[in-house]
């Protein structure tokens, strides 16, 4: 890969991120809502103060905020702001900053999306190479084959029938929650364990909504490389059938999904998200539920901000690591 | 095959079947289309005869008894609100079509005249709308509408403004999928023919280019239909939707934010959920369909 490539990706990666932020911050002010004063509005209304105070307060709170200057001073601002990962102040838990919640909930998210996406990822990519390859067991390949079928199912719903039948019929997993009420947190095994059991639903959603995807566009590469010449050769070179599966067509298939993973991550990430505000698991998807239901706008814009960015640079790192995978970039 | 070439074709006069029959010989063929297409039937008709038959006044709260299971009076059950479940699924399945419908038509006529102006027109035209397409691409488009439905006073959240934010963010598929395929297109041997017999501009993208995509756009159209009912379904669950409405998404939020499981209520959640099973799965197995027609390269390696 050229220095001038990877300074066009930097590029890049500058401008989608800029293009997001300007949207983010765009966007509230065309709309009629006011976030300060419709929260003032409410704490006046549960009593506290006067109305004629409320006013006072907004335009001190309008003040400190800098949002009495003009606007273009503003949208600078908030830009270097942007740059460093300063998102204000949450208005639902004041004084916290959006950026102290986004630390708080991150871990939980990180680790449910790691472990969901790469089992989807490698279990998918299988299912899908066998469902394609000829010579495979039929048994195999009609088991592979129907998991196609999951493609039309959103990870959210799978998780509604996964909470119906396993949690609800069959009283096997905890039905939601982040461990069981009742219990304090702490550095036991049970709490481990009890902490372990409320993951295995979301992560049996996300994995079961998502694999279908894989499934589907790796059988279409599957086919299209069972009739490439190299695929022949090794044929008729006498290669075993695991061979050639392993080293020519899995591995060749394989580059495309890489990239088709990179593109993916945006609708991966917001299923996550959705998916634990479904099972009201403690990570940013709660985090995004309770701040639509308090109309806490800062904390929505920093978390639609930070996935953004999170999103476009892992983007930008997975097509940096392609070249570690696939030898013809790299030598090209 | 040769004897049948090489007898009389007088007597044996071979008539083209119906255009109605060879459909139904291809959906024998394609089965994946057929079942999709089979589903999707199904949904309408139960849409419309819903429509017909019920009260549509049942569908929004405080109008039957609330809580109820499955019965024969209720075959779908009643919510905490006292919505009839069965009228909540006609009317949300038509507020569902008509965002589908709207959001997916809307997206693909974007995408349709962008991708021409730039494939056409090319040079700054065709950078500039390939720029902002490709930079519009990876921000996660399901959050900055959350961010949209958001701002937007609850007042102003209805099923057509609904529509209106998915479409807002859901063209730019379309746009680079049509680009990519006039530009291959333009190349061809006939358009270079048409161009030079002196057919305008407008002539050549109507009467050569167009018609030769449409299988394309068909297939655009219901990839469009399907990521717009998937966004506002996604819209919905997070409780950004017009809540007063049965569309799918609300009554899933709603049945999860009283916590529906924990109380025993089962069908609240699952009924909205099987729905949309359905009309996502009959829009992607239409979806897998229609690109089966439109690449007869995958056609062939079948």
């Amino acid at each position: 890969m050229t220095l001038k490539l990877v300074i066009r990706r930097l590029l890049f990666l500058v401008l989608v991120v800029w293009a997001a932020s300007t949207i983010v911050f765009f966007i509230p002010r065309i709309s009629s809502r006011n976030a300060l004063r419709e929260r003032f509005g409410e704490l006046a209304r549960t009593g506290g103060f006067s109305p004629q105070d409320l006013e006072k307060i907004i335009a001190s709170m309008q003040q400190q905020f800098g949002l009495d200057q003009p606007l273009y001073h503003q949208y600078w601002t908030y830009l270097g702001n942007i740059l460093r990962m300063d998102f204000g102040y949450s208005l639902y838990r004041y004084p916290s900053t959006v950026a102290d919640l986004l630390a708080q909930s991150l871990p939980w998210t990180i680790g449910l999306l790691l472990v969901t996406t790469i089992l989807s990822f490698i279990i998918g990519n299988l299912l899908g190479a066998v469902a394609a390859w000829p010579r495979a067991p039929n048994w195999l390949r009609g088991f592979a084959t129907p998991f196609i079928l999951l493609t039309g199912v959103p990870p959210v719903i799978m998780g509604i029938l996964l909470l119906f039948f396993i949690g609800f019929r069959l009283k096997w997993l905890p039905l939601g929650g982040a461990y069981s009420v009742g219990v304090v947190p702490n550095f036991s095994f049970e709490f481990f364990l009890d902490l372990l059991q409320h993951q295995v639903l979301p992560a049996l959603a996300l994995i079961f909504g998502s694999v279908g995807g894989w499934v589907l566009s790796m059988r279409g590469m599957g086919v299209t490389i069972q009739g490439e010449d190299y695929v022949n050769f090794a044929e008729h070179k006498g290669l075993t059938g695991g061979r050639i599966f392993r080293d020519y067509y899995l591995r060749n298939a394989m580059l495309p999904q890489v990239t088709g993973l990179a593109l993916a991550l945006g609708t991966v990430v917001t299923s996550a998200i959705i998916v634990e505000g479904l099972f009201g698991l403690p990570g940013i998807g709660s985090m995004l539920n309770l701040a639509i239901r308090a109309n806490d706008f800062p904390t929505i814009y920093g978390i639609v901000l930070f996935i953004t960015i999170a999103v476009a640079v892992l983007m930008t790192a997975v097509e940096f690591l392609y070249p570690l995978l696939d030898p013809r970039v790299r030598h090209s | 095959m040769s004897i049948a070439a090489l007898s009389p074709p007088a007597e044996a006069r071979i008539e083209r079947p119906g255009s109605l029959v060879l459909v139904l010989r291809y959906l024998r063929r394609n089965k994946g289309l057929a079942l999709g297409v089979l589903i999707l039937l199904g949904l309408t008709a139960f849409t419309v005869i819903g429509l017909l038959t019920i009260n549509p006044k049942d569908a929004y709260p405080l109008s039957v008894a609330v809580k109820k299971p499955p019965s024969l009076k209720y075959p779908f059950g009643t919510d905490f609100f006292g919505r009839d479940l069965f009228s909540a699924m006609v009317v949300g399945m038509w507020q569902t079509a008509f965002i589908g419908f709207v959001a997916g038509g809307l997206g693909t006529l974007i995408g349709v005249v962008l991708g021409f102006i730039a494939a056409y027109f090319g040079r700054w035209t065709d950078a500039i709308i390939r720029t902002v397409c490709q930079i519009l691409t990876p921000i996660p488009v399901l959050l900055i509408q959350v961010v949209i439905a958001g701002s937007l006073d609850k007042r102003d959240v209805t099923i057509v403004t609904m529509a209106m934010i998915v479409v807002l963010l859901a063209w730019m598929g379309p746009t680079l999928v049509i680009r990519a395929q006039v530009l291959t297109m333009k190349e061809r041997q006939f358009v270079a023919v048409a161009k030079l017999s002196g057919v305008s501009d407008l002539g050549i993208i109507f009467k050569e280019i167009l018609p030769c995509l449409l299988p394309f756009i068909a297939a655009a159209f219901v990839a469009q239909v399907f990521s717009a009912v998937f966004a506002s379904f996604y819209l919905a669950v997070l409780g950004l939707g017009p809540l007063r409405e049965p569309l799918l998404g609300n009554i899933i939020w709603a049945a999860q934010s009283q916590g529906a499981f924990f109380n025993g209520w089962w069908w609240w959640p699952i009924i909205p959920s099987v729905a949309m099973i359905l009309i996502l799965g009959s829009l992607a197995l239409i979806n897998m369909g229609l690109d089966e027609l439109a690449n007869p390269r995958v056609r062939r390696t079948e």
